[in-house]
């Protein structure tokens, strides 16, 4: 049984994620990173992280993609280009790379399969309180500071999303604003 | 019958790999963040397994902090290709070289 959902779901995770740096719209790209990041949650389930696994569902599909998608639209982004020449090389050398790295750390986990074998999950291991005891005694001062980082990281996007004062754009919104027909005010 | 942590670790690695690939060979700035995330949840699954072979939680409270991060990262680089769009109407990292060379 717990073959079946590890061969279903790490199928699905790589397939999708193939299908997201392959395909060339960005909306397709990201959606099908939902599909691999579900199948990561899935997987972290079986290893007996109930909580990390809900929490990548909510946190990565539920709130980093839809984030992901919202900028994709905001943008209105058009099919990428294809490559004019001259990133063939890099194309070449990237997917080498990566081929390199996969041959180089599958023969490290070959290796060392012999030592992997795990016993059935215990209850004490899966249990969240002992998850809350590790990560609110251990990594007390951790975990306050990852919320100092998520506040100075909504601070530093508002300040560079947001439209400056007299740039271009609002110069433009202004014109139109002031040369629209006569008795249509626009006000912002 | 338990599934081996090394066929998770392979797993990982071969999501790593395409990853590594899709940022370095792709040009649209957002697949290439896509490209970072799925790397940046290889490494998540790499640290649950390990989590789980040695029966230590502290793997998967990193992950946590990992998704925090993860967060962080999006939304401001997020904001970034925001600002960028504004200024230059594209997003291609072919014709954002200012600062390459």
């Amino acid at each position: 049984m717990e073959l079946a959902i590890f061969l279903i779901f790490s199928a699905l995770a790589v397939v999708s994620a193939l299908v997201v740096v392959t395909h060339r719209d960005p909306v397709k790209s990201t959606l099908s990173l939902v599909v691999t990041l579900f199948s990561t949650g899935v997987l972290f389930l079986l290893l007996g992280a109930p909580f990390v696994g809900v929490l990548q569902v909510l946190v990565y599909t539920g709130a980093i993609v839809v984030l992901f998608l919202f900028v994709v639209m905001l943008l209105n982004l058009q099919r990428e280009a294809r490559s004019e020449g001259g990133g063939r090389l890099q194309r070449v050398f990237a997917i080498a790379g990566a081929l390199a790295f996969l041959a180089t750390s599958g023969v490290a986990i070959w290796r060392s399969a012999a030592g992997t074998a795990v016993g059935a999950l215990q209850q004490d291991f899966v249990s969240l309180t002992a998850f809350a005891t590790e990560l609110f005694d251990r990594f007390l001062l951790p975990f306050e500071i990852i919320g100092l980082l998520l506040l100075v990281a909504v601070i530093a996007a508002y300040v560079l999303a947001r439209r400056p004062e007299g740039s271009v754009a609002a110069a433009i919104d202004e014109h139109h604003a002031g040369s629209g027909a006569g008795g249509s005010e626009v006000t912002r | 019958m338990s599934v081996p942590v090394s066929w998770y670790l392979m797993l990982a690695a071969a999501m790593f790999a395409i990853g590594t690939a899709g940022a370095l060979t792709r040009r649209n700035g957002i697949t290439i963040f896509l490209s970072i995330e799925l790397m940046l949840n290889s490494v998540n699954l790499t640290l649950i397994s390990y989590s789980r072979l040695l029966d230590d939680r502290t793997g998967q409270v990193i992950v946590l902090f990992v998704l925090a991060v993860a967060a962080a990262e999006a939304a401001v680089g997020l904001a970034l290709f925001i600002a960028l769009y504004r200024h230059r109407r594209t997003i291609d990292v072919d014709r954002v070289n200012l600062m390459r060379w």
